[in-house]
């Protein structure tokens, strides 16, 4: 073991030497990372309650379970497939079976953005913006920005088709990909917590 | 469109009245003179740069040698000309406060919103752009010199931070001549600086030069904990580390954690005054003290992220100049962790008046008090070093010396502040100003100037000047003490803080006693330019190219100075702490290694300067509402990225040969010199080889 996670293994030479360090490091990053959503749902918390609404759309007003629901699972599927890609490239499976993992998990990922937007459309059609109150402004502060950090992952996961396409299963994509698995697997537990406590949380009181 | 609306789809609104020359030239009070005279020197003194470089010719080797540089040395080394740049300005902004007060009964010259601007980025300059790309630098220029690593784990994360620390400093400087930057402190509490009583281009500047500068600084602690954990050489574990490593990987740590709330509270400010968010306004359920808890959820880690490393760099001067191994180094490390885990428990005494209940302050109160356990511990480990060394007072002992006395102070006041109900008489008064200067002053600068003269020699391969550095060591001590123990007494008088002007006419002598002071800094600042301009003239007389002028203990010092690009010819074996001074006692050093191999070093790459000149342009595009030029500086900073991810050929190797030729050469150069003793390190002799002395006390103990 080089480091937490799924590791390539000694049978991959330099690759397996090589990620050590940036795995290491990008862990590093997300513990950083975590630090930005911890505080963004404490503050999601302190804002929940009449004081925070200002007698503006409170969570039961809003919020579509339905397709909360579905996007949990869209999202959670994509962490599996994910996973699916990462023992490719751990039993050298050849780079199609990759790229066809990361673009299923692509297309779960943009599907996951899809109900996101429209979710946030028909928020804003009952007049629930962040103007509208501190609790909306605590919603669209937090959930967005993992929405953000979604898209930034499926830009990514373009980059390293591209990449797969480009340079071949070369020790940097090979390292570059056990990351980018770090980071969309942790989008996936910050949604579990974003499901808990902001959809769950907020029907349930 | 209109013309009137063309212009503003082009240019936001920055317009004529966005100069502050302008503004000087329709009104022209002292007030905004002195304004228009400071954006004059931003504007001559970046034309007379430019000037400078092309007339030396130097821009091919700025570029090439440093701008696009990845090397840590390189890095490090413009971290600390930004820092000594900024401090110039950030020391005159002090004195003409303190000149603004000391005739500041019923009025004096500067009004009352320019003082408001010069405390906010005084202390914004100070905390992020001086104190941190100083500390930032030196822990880049010698940790990994000290861990015995070739180069930082991420080369290129290293110049982007250092491109996005640049950025933020950059836009503060811009400030003084396009708009006008925040009048809201440094720690910018809402709802003042929100949309609703400030909607000009103050906190804005404050929001993006901050929190631009921030990102780098997370940046920098990734690298910094990662370097530490991944690139030690072979035999060094971590309670072999120099305590400098250790006091870096603490700092690091909080970097990693007490950046983020800086980053999010920013990120809610800009929120509320470009989206007309919530977070923190006075109507529609916005909530201020969420902005001030997260605020100093990293305002207070971030003092100890600052005072740290320079608790490191004193552990090995007093070690060094000492002659002596550090005592208790196994104590010094539990106290550095403790306090770095303590300093994220605390926060909440920054505001113990602001509606807390009286558990939850004195809950936070004893966990300030605390504090001042493990900081003993540290002062009496340095007291034992000092006791029956080989004590020279080198300037950077001076500074120690200063640095005991007057840090012991302000760590008592401390104490005192740390007590709710103390705090409750001497909340927001001259008190408050006077302690955290006493901490940050004699705890901070002094340790980093320390550090400076310390590693200057290993840096450019000659000494400061050893005169001229006494004289500014014990003029800051002298400035520092004359300017700040009046506050202390001006605020038991009851004189609040960020006030330009009073009416008690008892507060005017010591206000001018704290002017005196203020007089002295200015002469030490002065000096340490004057140091530096002699040492330059005489390098030839200070030179101390073997590398080793203080008679060093750790890995640093056995390598020429300037060190070779790639550090260390062959990377060492580490025996034991303080690795370097045991192998000269115990005959190791200065040994021809059995073969070189080669060395694979990065490239050089512009990122971090495009990076940098990108969010510059973002920041002011934000700032005056330059809508397209925000999104293209944002677009093109993204592509930039990720076009770098497609460079495969990103490193370059340096040949044995050519590393063994370098190496060879230097070791018959030492082995030709006559070694110095102590005694005799600040005399023309020394040339960067030592006697062995008492290599009882060098060697490891067995």
């Amino acid at each position: 073991m080089k480091h937490p996670g799924i590791n390539l293994g000694p049978h991959h030479g330099t690759a397996h030497d090589q990620a050590e360090k940036v795995v290491f490091g990008f862990w590093v990053f997300l513990m950083s990372d975590l630090i930005i959503f911890g505080l963004m749902f404490a503050t999601y918390v302190t804002m929940t309650n009449p004081v925070g609404m200002a007698g503006g759309p409170g969570p039961k007003h809003v919020f579509d379970l339905a397709s909360v629901f579905a996007q949990t699972m869209i999202l959670l599927t994509s962490s599996l497939t994910f996973g699916m890609a990462s023992l490719a490239i751990r039993h050298e499976q050849g780079r199609n079976i990759i790229s066809i993992w990361l673009y299923v998990t692509l297309a779960l990922g943009l599907t996951f953005l899809v109900f996101e937007a429209r979710d946030f459309t028909s928020m804003v059609g009952l007049g629930a913006v962040p103007s509208r109150s501190g609790y909306l402004s605590a919603f669209f502060g937090l959930v967005p920005l993992h929405g953000l950090h979604v898209m930034a992952g499926c830009l990514w996961i373009m980059v390293m088709i591209l990449q797969i396409r480009a340079f071949g299963m070369i020790p940097l994509v090979k390292t570059r990909l056990l990351r980018l698995g770090l980071f969309w697997h942790f989008l996936d537990l910050v949604w579990i917590g974003i499901f808990t406590i902001v959809y769950l949380g907020g029907i349930g009181t | 469109m209109t013309s009137d609306q063309n212009y503003n789809w082009f240019f936001g609104r920055l317009d004529l009245s966005s100069l502050s020359i302008w503004q000087a030239i329709q009104n022209p009070t002292t007030s905004e003179l002195i304004a228009a005279g400071a954006a004059m020197i931003v504007i001559l003194g970046a034309i007379g740069a430019i000037a400078l470089i092309t007339w030396l010719r130097a821009w091919r080797t700025l570029w090439t040698e440093w701008l696009t540089s990845t090397d840590h040395k390189r890095i490090g080394i413009m971290y600390c000309v930004l820092a000594l740049v900024m401090m110039a300005r950030g020391v005159i902004e002090g004195v003409l406060m303190r000149t603004q007060q000391a005739f500041g009964l019923h009025g004096g010259f500067l009004t009352p919103d320019h003082f408001a601007e010069l405390f906010t980025t005084h202390g914004t300059i100070m905390i992020f752009f001086v104190a941190v790309p100083f500390i930032a630098g030196i822990i880049n220029y010698v940790m990994p010199l000290q861990i015995g690593a070739r180069d930082m784990s991420f080369p290129v994360m290293n110049q982007v931070s250092l491109g996005l620390t640049a950025t933020g400093a950059a836009l503060v400087m811009i400030s003084l001549v396009l708009g006008q930057f925040s009048t809201g402190s440094w720690a910018a509490y809402p709802p003042y600086t929100g949309k609703v009583f400030n909607p000009g281009t103050g906190p804005d500047y404050w929001i993006w030069s901050v929190a631009i500068a921030g990102i780098g600084t997370t940046l920098s602690g990734i690298n910094f904990a990662v370097t530490i954990f991944k690139e030690r050489a072979p035999g060094m574990s971590l309670f072999k580390m120099p305590v400098f490593c250790w006091t870096v990987l603490c700092t690091a740590v909080i970097m990693i954690f007490a950046m983020p709330p800086l980053t999010v509270a920013t990120m809610m400010l800009a929120a509320d005054r470009y989206l007309d968010f919530h977070f923190f306004t006075n109507d529609l359920g916005g909530n201020m003290m969420n902005y001030v808890n997260l605020f100093w959820l990293f305002g207070h880690p971030e003092v100890y992220l600052l005072v740290l490393p320079t608790y490191g760099i004193f552990s090995e001067t007093i070690a060094t100049f000492s002659g002596k191994r550090l005592y208790g180094y196994t104590s010094l490390v539990y106290a550095t962790m403790a306090i770095s885990v303590l300093s994220f428990t605390v926060w909440l005494h920054h505001f113990f008046t602001m509606g807390q209940s009286a558990n939850v302050n004195i809950a936070f109160g004893i966990a300030s008090m605390c504090i001042a356990i493990p900081t003993g511990v540290k002062v009496y480990n340095w007291v034992a070093t000092l006791f029956r060394g080989r004590t020279r007072l080198t300037v950077p002992m001076i500074y120690a010396t200063g640095f005991f006395y007057l840090f012991v102070i302000g760590g008592l006041t401390g104490v005192m502040l740390a007590n709710p109900t103390i705090s409750y008489q001497v909340h927001n008064t001259l008190f408050l100003v006077a302690h955290f200067h006493n901490v940050l002053i004699p705890g901070v600068l002094f340790g980093l100037l320390s550090g400076y003269h310390y590693w200057f020699p290993k840096a450019f391969g000659f000494r400061l000047h050893e005169g001229w550095g006494w004289a500014s060591a014990v003029l800051w001590i002298l400035g520092f003490s004359f300017t700040f123990f009046p506050l202390y007494v001006l605020g038991f008088m009851g004189m609040p803080r960020r006030s330009a002007n009073y009416s008690d006419p008892a507060f005017e002598p010591v206000m001018f006693v704290a002017l005196f002071g203020a007089t002295l800094v200015l002469a030490a600042l002065a000096s340490l330019c004057v140091q530096l301009v002699v040492s330059i003239r005489d390098r030839k007389r200070l030179a101390v190219p073997l590398g080793d002028p203080w008679n060093g203990r750790t890995l640093e010092w056995a390598m020429p100075s300037p060190p070779p690009h790639y550090n260390f010819a062959v990377l060492p074996y580490v025996h034991e702490r303080d690795e370097f001074g045991d192998a000269k006692a115990t005959g190791r050093a200065y040994c021809e290694p059995e073969e070189y191999e080669d060395i694979e070093l990065p490239n050089n790459t512009p990122i971090g300067m495009i990076i940098c000149a990108a969010a510059t342009l973002l920041g002011l595009a934000l700032i005056f509402y330059i809508w397209w030029l925000a999104v293209l500086a944002a677009v093109s900073m993204i592509v930039t990225f990720i076009a770098r991810t497609f460079d495969l050929e990103t490193t370059h190797l340096i040949p044995a040969s050519e590393i063994a030729a370098e190496h060879k050469a230097w070791l018959a150069r030492v082995r030709a010199a006559s070694p110095i003793t102590r005694d005799a390190e600040t005399k023309p002799e020394n040339e960067g080889l030592a006697v062995l002395e008492r290599p009882d006390l060098m060697a490891a103990p067995k």
